[in-house]
């Protein structure tokens, strides 16, 4: 079967329900990547405007419009924007296009499908936040993400809108596409500008917290995600306003949400931000549309791999991060992948806990070790070969990834209540975390899973080594 | 001999006349030594280094820290079967399996003739579209045991050729940046204050 969704070269993109568009407008279009669609559908009509505004006003805009980062950490983009020091020259974009975080799927249509949106939102916030040179990292698995953006910005320095003196004015800007190789961990942003100056993608140590104040070559560097960016053509156009009209007054805007797995439609929607909760999501006719083969909803996952686990007792909550912190979780990335009553939950939670092991990058001890620890032993239990001193072993080493207790989900069903998102960690960025989080929130929501595939340590059979009967024989 | 040939020498120099650091070029680089040679080879590497002026072994220090760097020849196509959780709830095990036999060998092996390179991957952001996989880094959808079939069959008759170039070309086109509209890199300590069009408000202050 080929790829499903409202249009043939969308794939998984829905845009029924008459639900509000703001980054995914042109996706109707088949040759939304194109110039003349972009600019016959008021393409670079923000980087027109903001121009004709001083930089400091199109930057008061934004933090007005309190536009959230949609990388995963939720952080508001025009504050972020604000902490490079002053007077400190020169300062870099760095656009996050490294999507790998599990059950996410939507910078890669965003960059396959409008790339000039994703431009010119580059393009707004080197002017607002005077950052002369961008730099474009894509992960390097998106064939097509490369081609359609290194074409979209041939285009674009052919007509003048990169480059030097853009549109005719003094703001000049390369982009320059940066081309990754394969590592989930440099979605972290230090990581990312690690591997943009040449080496092993590896997190940096902190403090300095924020490359804003010291980042790319030790200089001024913000790192913004691709939907984030893709956000600032309409903010530009339309004003701040117009933004939080739509959304609520803590998460306004819409956001892009992948829902996988075990639904009836499974797909890629860009939903109202803040108000959309999971039940709409997983269940709503427009949406997702339920459980396939009239099964039940047994457990999700609601912001992508890392995010801890949520059950139906949650479905309520809406698509905002005090909210979904409070219920034990996070929103993450927009991914949210649904598992049906036929799931075997560790083996679920084995395939996420393999990621995790897999892509640390080896800087921290209880990551490295520890990671690659809980894989081993949870894929015994699945195999059934765990014991009952497995399921310690596996608390024991997750204690010394996130020391305390965990953020976990309520559950009627078990009497147990919330513990509120964040976890406390010994590493320096979330990879150590997210190989503990989905083995964690599997053995304290569905504890019987794991109980009943294992053996008592001490009812194992010990192993003959003497290779003659004792006491005699021939 | 696996040196970069001279149009890629050339290719090469305008990249890393992009960036303020020359290192900053040095992944772009090796992906355009695996273009070229299909893998990526110890000549490659010093040849890098001389041209980023780095070290071999710095060369392979990143470049192997680096999922799609492969360092022995690989087929043709790459074949990547997604294995993480969406993909795994809808049936990755089972397509794997199925892939296997169909090749004819384990994952993480190559077929005799050359042709097909099978392996493990991971979560590669399609995951509504489940089971995914990627034939040099361009994706198949829901694919089916049947599907696959077919795709090995399109691929060992040529008749994909050109829709997915072979294993080491990252994209049928690339970034070229018209000399006379480019702005130019400029190493980072000889940047001396705030760009033109910032006003002298914020950059004084």
């Amino acid at each position: 079967m080929s790829a499903q969704g409202t249009y043939d070269w969308a794939p998984g993109f829905y845009d029924d329900g008459d639900r509000p568009q703001i980054v995914t407008s042109r996706f109707g279009y088949e040759d939304s990547h194109t110039l003349d669609r972009y600019l016959a559908t008021g393409g670079y009509e923000g980087l027109r405007k903001a121009l004709d505004a001083k930089p400091e006003d199109v930057h008061t805009d934004v933090r007005n419009s309190t536009l959230l980062g949609r990388g995963g950490a939720g952080f508001p983009a025009g504050v972020k924007w604000g902490f490079t020091p002053q007077g400190v020259w020169p300062r870099y974009l760095v656009v996050n296009g490294d999507e790998s975080e599990p059950g996410t799927y939507k910078d890669r249509l965003l960059m396959e499908l409008d790339p000039h949106q994703l431009i010119e939102g580059c393009l707004i916030a080197c002017y607002a936040a005077g950052l002369s040179r961008c730099f474009l990292y894509i992960r390097g698995e998106m064939a097509l993400a490369h081609e359609r953006v290194a074409q979209a910005l041939d285009d674009a320095y052919d007509n003048g809108y990169v480059g030097k003196n853009i549109l005719g004015t003094d703001f000049s800007v390369d982009i320059v596409l940066h081309w990754g190789a394969g590592a989930y961990v440099v979605g972290e942003e230090t990581a990312l500008i690690e591997s943009l100056e040449g080496e092993r993608g590896m997190p940096r140590l902190k403090p300095p917290y924020f490359p804003a104040a010291v980042g790319l070559y030790g200089k001024p560097t913000i790192v913004n995600n691709v939907e984030t960016l893709a956000n600032l053509p309409f903010i530009a156009k339309n004003g701040s306003a117009a933004y939080t009209a739509i959304g609520t007054e803590t998460s306004p805007g819409t956001r892009m949400i992948a829902v996988s797995g075990h639904v009836k439609r499974p797909g890629v929607y860009e939903i109202v931000n803040g108000s959309t909760t999971f039940r709409d999501l997983i269940y709503g006719d427009h949406f997702a549309q339920g459980i396939r083969d009239g099964n039940d909803l047994k457990a999700f996952v609601p912001g992508g791999g890392s995010a801890p686990w949520f059950l139906p007792d949650q479905l309520d909550i809406p698509f905002e991060g005090k909210q979904a912190g409070q219920a034990g979780s996070m929103l993450g990335s927009g991914a949210v992948m649904v598992m049906d009553s036929t799931t075997d939950i560790p083996a679920a939670a084995l395939t996420l806990v393999k990621f995790y092991a897999h892509e640390s990058c080896g800087k921290c001890v209880p990551c490295r070790e520890g990671g690659t620890w809980l894989y081993r032993i949870l894929e015994r239990i699945v195999a059934g070969d765990g014991t009952d001193a497995d399921l310690e072993t596996i608390l024991q080493v997750g204690e010394s990834i996130c020391p305390g207790e965990m953020p976990h989900a309520s559950s009627e069903r078990l009497g147990i209540e919330s513990h509120p998102f964040p976890y406390k960690m010994t590493t320096i960025c979330f990879v150590g975390p997210s190989a503990y989080v989905p083995v964690h929130s599997a053995m304290t929501l569905f504890p019987e899973e794991f109980t009943s595939r294992v053996t008592k340590r001490e009812v194992r059979t010990m192993i003959p080594v003497t290779a003659a009967p004792v006491g005699g024989g021939a | 001999m696996t040196r970069l040939n001279d149009q890629n020498v050339a290719l090469a120099r305008e990249i890393i006349a992009r960036y303020p650091k020359k290192k900053s070029a040095l992944i772009p680089l090796v992906h355009l030594s695996q273009e070229q040679n299909g893998y990526v080879t110890e000549e490659a590497m010093r040849h890098i280094a001389e041209l980023v002026e780095v070290t071999p072994a710095e060369v392979y220090g990143t470049a192997s820290f680096y999922e799609m760097f492969r360092f022995e020849p690989t087929g043709k196509y790459l074949i990547n079967m997604c294995g993480t959780m969406s993909c795994a709830l809808m049936g990755a095990a089972d397509l794997m399996h199925h892939a296997e036999h169909k090749l004819g060998i384990k994952a993480g092996s190559t077929t005799p003739d050359g042709l097909f390179t099978l392996q493990h991957a991971e979560c590669q952001a399609a995951c509504t579209e489940a089971p995914t996989l990627q034939v040099n880094y361009r994706h198949r959808y829901r694919v089916t045991p049947d599907e696959f079939d077919q795709l090995v069959d399109d691929l060992s008759s040529g008749k994909l050729e050109g829709e997915i170039p072979p294993h080491g070309t990252l994209g049928r086109n690339r970034q070229s940046i018209p000399a006379d509209k480019a702005v130019g890199a400029v190493p980072p300590d000889e940047v001396d204050g705030a760009p033109g069009w910032v006003t002298i408000t914020e950059a004084d202050a």
